[in-house]
This record gives C-alpha cells, sequence and structure tokens, in this order.
C-alpha cells in the first residue's frame, strides 16, 4: 500500500511522460486513501435550493461513499448533516426527500430538530440521569457549505478554502452554470428527482475524462446520429450537436492544473455572447422563449469578455454544464469499481411548461442509463475499468500523451492552460491535482497554490471586467 | 355449481379474450427476446406513451408521491414512438457498443390480468421478469409490473397505445437499459 508522502504514488503518475498506472484506478487501498485525501476534503457537490425550498424539507444526498441529509430547517438555514444517529450510527431518515419537524432514529428513538440538534432521547431521566449532555450529539454537519449562486457545495475540511477561492479563475464559470439563459442569478431549478445508477467502474474514469475527452466522440458516439434524438429531429442527418450562429472563436481545452477545474471552453474575439440560433426545431415555441432569454442575455454581457461554453469539471468528481444540455453530473465514489452517478437536470426557473416539458424530456432521451447517447460511454468505462484489473494489464500503463508539451497559456483566459480542442491536457490537470490531494498533509499543501506566471487569477479577471 | 347459459357465454367471452391478450403479450416478449425489433414496433400504437417512473422511497401515507409524475418529474422513460423508433434504429446499427455483441435477453411476462374492458381497448396488467446476461459474467436483472391500455388493431389483432412501467428498484441497479420492457 502506498503510503503519503513517499514517491510511491508520484511514481505511477508520470505525468512529464503522459503515462499513468492502471493500478490507481484498480487498487482498492489507493480507493480508501482516496475517500480520505480526497473526499474527505474537497468541496463537493451536494444540491440545489430549489429541492427544498420550504422549512423543514430535506432531500437525501452523498459525499464520497455517505450519505448525508440537505435540510432546511425551521428558520430557513440550509444544513448538510451525515446521515448517521450519534447513538449507534443508524440512518435517521431513510425517505429520499419530504417535509418534516424531527428526524426521529428508528433505532432507539433518538430525535434530531431540522437544525441538527438532538431534542429527543428515551429514559433521558430515568436511565441517563440527566446526564448526557445533548448538545455534544447533534448531527454531524459538514465543516464548511455554502450557497453559490442557488447551488450548494460542501466540505468535511474546515481548513479548506472558501468554495469561490476554491474555483480560482472558474468561479465566473460556474456561477454563468447556474444563471438562467437569460442571464439572471440563481435562476435555475432542478427538475426532480435526480438520477442515481451505478456504473461498474472506478470514479476516475468519468471525472478525469468527462468534458476532457473529445477524442472518444467519434468512436464512441458512432450509432447516435441515426437515432435522430436531437431537438433538430430528423435535420442535419439527425446531429446531436447543436447548431451554432456564426460568432469568431476559438475552442480549447481549458483547465488549471494548480486546482483541477477545468473543461471544454471557448475564447471570443469580442465581448458579448453569441447571437441565438433556432435549435428546437421540432418543439414550436420553445426557440422563441430561448431567443427572447438569449437577447436579455446578450444584452446583460455586450461589454464583457466571457468564456464560452460553460462545460466544466469542478474537481474532484462533478460536471457543471449550461446551455442546450443543462445539468450537473456527479460521479461518487461507491467502490474501487463502482461508481454511483447521479444526474441533475436545469432549467429556467421562470419558463413556461412547454420549454420546461421540451428540455425535460430531450434531457431524458439523450443522458443518463436510459439516454441513447450516454450508455455507450457506461459500456466503454465498465470494461476499460475490467480489463484494466488484471495482473498482466496492470503492469502497463495508460497512454494520456494527447497534445503532450503543446499546451499554453493565453492571457484572455488568466490561471488556465489551454490546448487544442482535442487533447488529453484537462485529464493530465486532474491527474496532477489528485497526486496533489493524495499526497498533501492538509489544505496548507494544497492551497493557496503558486500561479505559474506569478499572477492572481482573481485580479486578472476584474481587468477584463467579467465581474460586476 | 350451474351457471346460466348467458353467464357461461360472458365467462367464456372473458375467457378467451385473456387468451387472446395473454398470446399477443407472449409474442411481443417473444419478439424481443429474438431481436426482432423492427416487428417489435410494428405493435406500438404511434400515439403511445411509453412510461418508466423512478420509484422514490417515501413516507407512510405518501404512496401517491411514490411513482415519479410524467407531467413533471423525471422518469427513466417518458417517451412517445419516435424515441422508440429511434432506439430500435440505433440497435440495428452494429456499432452502438452496449448492445454491440447483442445481449442474451429474456422477458418472462406472468400475473395477466385484463382490468377493463371498452369498445376497442383493454386495460391489461401483467408481472414481469427481465433476464439480461451481457458478455462473459454481466448480468442485470429487471422486476416489476405493467400497465398496458392495448387497441385492437385488424393486422397485428392489438398495439400498445399506452404502458406504464414500474420497475422495481430505486437506485437503478444497472448501468443502461437498452432492452424493451
Amino acid at each position: 500500500m502506498p503510503a503519503r508522502q513517499d514517491s510511491a504514488l508520484r511514481k505511477l503518475v508520470d505525468l512529464d511522460k503522459g503515462l499513468v498506472a492502471r493500478e490507481i484506478y484498480v487498487n482498492e487501498d489507493i480507493f480508501r486513501q482516496e475517500l480520505e485525501q480526497v473526499f474527505a476534503r474537497a468541496w463537493l457537490f451536494v444540491g440545489h435550493e430549489s429541492q427544498i425550498p420550504n422549512p423543514g424539507d430535506f432531500v437525501v444526498s452523498r459525499m464520497g461513499t455517505e450519505e448525508v441529509l440537505l435540510v432546511r430547517d425551521r428558520k430557513g438555514n440550509i444544513h448538510v448533516f451525515l446521515n448517521s444517529c450519534r447513538h449507534r450510527g443508524m440512518k435517521v431518515c431513510r425517505y429520499d426527500d419530504g417535509n418534516t419537524l424531527v428526524f426521529t432514529c428508528p433505532f432507539h428513538g433518538w430525535s434530531y430538530d431540522t437544525d441538527g440538534r438532538l431534542v429527543g432521547v428515551p429514559y433521558f431521566k430515568a436511565a441517563y440521569k440527566d446526564r448526557l449532555d445533548k448538545t455534544q450529539f447533534g448531527l454531524l454537519e459538514v465543516a464548511q457549505m455554502t450557497n453559490y449562486y442557488g447551488s450548494i457545495w460542501a466540505t468535511w475540511d474546515p481548513k479548506a478554502p472558501s468554495f469561490e477561492a476554491y474555483l480560482g479563475p472558474y468561479a465566473d464559470a460556474v456561477r454563468r452554470c447556474f444563471e438562467a439563459t437569460d442571464g439572471t442569478d440563481a435562476g435555475v431549478e432542478l427538475f426532480q428527482p435526480v438520477y442515481k445508477w451505478r456504473i461498474p467502474t472506478n470514479w476516475k474514469f468519468p471525472a478525469v475524462s468527462f468534458d476532457g475527452d473529445r477524442a472518444h466522440a467519434a468512436m464512441t458516439h458512432r450509432s447516435i446520429n441515426v437515432a435522430a434524438i436531437g431537438p433538430q429531429g430528423d435535420r442535419n442527418g439527425g446531429s446531436r450537436h447543436v447548431i451554432q450562429a456564426e460568432w469568431s472563436q476559438t475552442n480549447y481545452e481549458m483547465s488549471t492544473p494548480e486546482l483541477g477545474h477545468g473543461g471544454h471552453n471557448s475564447i471570443f474575439d469580442q465581448p458579448g455572447v453569441p447571437p441565438y440560433e433556432d435549435t428546437w426545431l421540432t418543439e414550436p415555441g420553445v426557440d422563441e422563449y430561448y431567443r427572447a432569454t438569449r437577447e436579455k442575455r446578450r444584452q446583460k454581457y455586450q461589454d464583457t469578455y466571457i468564456l464560452g461554453g460553460e462545460k466544466l469539471l469542478v474537481w474532484p468528481n462533478t460536471n457543471v454544464q449550461a446551455g442546450l444540455l443543462s445539468r450537473i453530473l456527479i460521479w461518487h465514489p461507491h467502490s474501487v469499481g463502482v461508481t454511483e452517478s447521479w444526474r441533475a437536470y436545469q432549467v429556467d426557473r421562470d419558463a413556461p411548461k412547454p420549454v420546461k416539458d421540451a428540455q425535460r424530456h430531450y434531457m431524458m432521451r439523450y443522458g443518463g442509463p436510459c439516454g441513447l447517447t450516454e450508455s455507450d460511454d457506461m459500456e466503454n468505462w465498465n470494461y476499460a475499468h475490467a480489463a484494466s484489473s488484471g495482473t498482466i494489464a496492470q503492469r502497463i500503463p495508460y497512454n494520456f500523451q494527447m497534445g503532450l508539451d503543446s499546451s499554453f497559456r493565453d492571457e484572455r483566459a488568466p490561471g488556465m492552460t489551454l490546448n487544442y480542442d482535442i487533447a488529453e491536457e484537462n485529464q493530465r490537470s486532474r491527474l496532477k491535482r489528485w497526486l496533489d490531494f493524495m499526497e498533501a498533509d492538509s489544505w496548507d499543501d494544497l492551497y493557496p497554490y503558486a500561479e505559474p506566471d506569478g499572477k492572481g487569477a482573481a485580479s486578472k479577471n476584474r481587468e477584463r471586467g467579467s465581474r460586476p | 355449481m350451474t351457471m346460466e347459459l348467458p353467464q357461461q357465454v360472458r365467462a367464456l367471452e372473458r375467457l378467451l379474450l385473456r387468451e387472446d391478450i395473454e398470446q399477443f403479450l407472449y409474442q411481443e416478449a417473444a419478439l424481443l427476446d429474438e431481436r426482432r425489433f423492427h416487428e417489435w414496433i410494428d405493435l406500438i400504437a404511434d400515439d403511445i406513451h411509453y412510461h418508466m417512473p423512478i420509484r422514490r422511497n417515501v413516507k407512510f401515507g405518501e404512496l401517491d408521491h411514490e411513482n415519479t409524475d410524467a407531467e413533471s418529474e423525471m422518469s427513466w422513460f417518458d417517451e412517445g414512438k419516435r424515441t422508440l423508433l429511434g432506439r430500435v434504429r440505433q440497435i440495428m446499427t452494429g456499432v452502438h457498443w452496449c448492445e454491440e455483441p447483442f445481449s442474451r435477453v429474456r422477458h418472462i411476462v406472468s400475473n395477466v390480468q385484463v382490468v377493463g374492458v371498452r369498445d376497442d381497448e383493454v386495460d391489461v396488467k401483467s408481472n414481469f421478469f427481465v433476464w439480461q446476461n451481457r458478455l462473459q459474467e454481466e448480468v442485470n436483472v429487471f422486476v416489476g409490473r405493467r400497465e398496458d391500455i392495448l387497441r385492437r388493431d385488424e393486422e397485428t389483432g392489438w398495439k400498445i397505445r399506452k404502458r406504464l412501467i414500474l420497475l422495481d428498484q430505486n437506485v437503478l441497479l444497472a448501468k443502461v437499459i437498452t432492452t424493451f420492457f
């Protein structure tokens, strides 16, 4: 078992050569260390405020391998608790969602208020003789929680930097993922419920590659266009791709190797947002709505240079995507060879029902375990993992050499490393951050990070005027 | 026990109807198991609603909230014939990797109940047990209940106008669902 702070893990991840040992995807000891080193420290996506609009509302969520409760207490404050009774560890809630005054453990009856306080203990006077200090045995609450423009994120580590600092140069892009299509901050809601399904693969197969593996699409998704499931129907050969307006831009892989975030983004050669191009050719009325909201968004950003195409991984396991497929993809580790994939779909909160219906139906037929496009991803992740696990298979490394040594910086995307649109730059960035987390003793070694060009990302962002 | 003649006729009619419907459902299952997807899609009415809701864990007394609502919530499947036909076309490309090579799929249909009869339509409930074995050792088992509306059809006997599929799972334990129910 590779110990922390020695060179064993570093030998497995040779990013200069682009060679990565399969062991880090299939070894159970490394998986157990990840739960401690990565998932007990990093900021993780928990849910969205639209899931718990009223006092007493709760929804079951998950951080790493463990179940948490996302709760709005009776005063309206949001909390995230471990779903485990402080007495014998039983789940205090076994419903997927609901509204409650208290969480009562079905084992011995300890009960907790929606703010986590232990409020009821059977036999408190008769058997504990009033000597149980209830204030010390409330539900375990996360160390830090933030409501980032409607999205709820949390970490178990009190030393983690603020979520906005954790995002670094991606703070604006993530914020825009939770904008309505007219540019209104925190303007989306989640369709209920969240998709949850098990994929027999290591969590890093999807998390390291999603929004960082354009090269897979042509081969993996060869069968999809004949199905013609896109909003364009049979036109354009049934292409699943979005019709794009003419707009001067260059598409890149972009990431922060210092922080691990990144995705597919575009640099526009002018301030503002591209005009709307009709997309929903088979759904009457939908284009009218999105054209109108796009015009509002274009006005909001008309003088601002922003990155195009908000699609990125927030390290370690959450992809946030805006646009036609507006969604949040969470790759929960389950065991070394099983990932519990969660998928939440977003839509403009104030959109009319026909728009919400069109969006919802497209998302159902596109993605997830029953969607036509992504089912072939699951097959590849499944059997790539299976065929990497053998003794002989582990003697040879994975090849992450696409675009090696061809990355560059661009002052229009401060703090980011760029590469050609089809590269494995983002995957190398994520594995670099993975190694940082696996080796670090604490957040002291993980943040603040050193900017290679010695300039702060946030201050440069402001120079570009991309923050209000 | 003896029955009046009209009673006997009605009982016999019910029996024949159920026999007819059972044979239809078995034939439909056989088409799927034999990968005759284009023949299967011919049994689907043009206006079908094919719906597999997600099943929640809900509190006693809140069972009306158990299955997701096709009107506003996410489901595993919530579609019409156009998308079903797209699925058939995709499987028949030979490059749909999660069904290439084909899985071995077997549909066991049972507990058939005819619960409503109208002029040209019947309401039918049935249970299913679907076995999928893929490549060497991958096994997925799907068990649940279907609530169908079948419409009489001159050509095929019946067409499926509505199918509600209640899969007995919460977190979906299969990586994908590529079969039909």
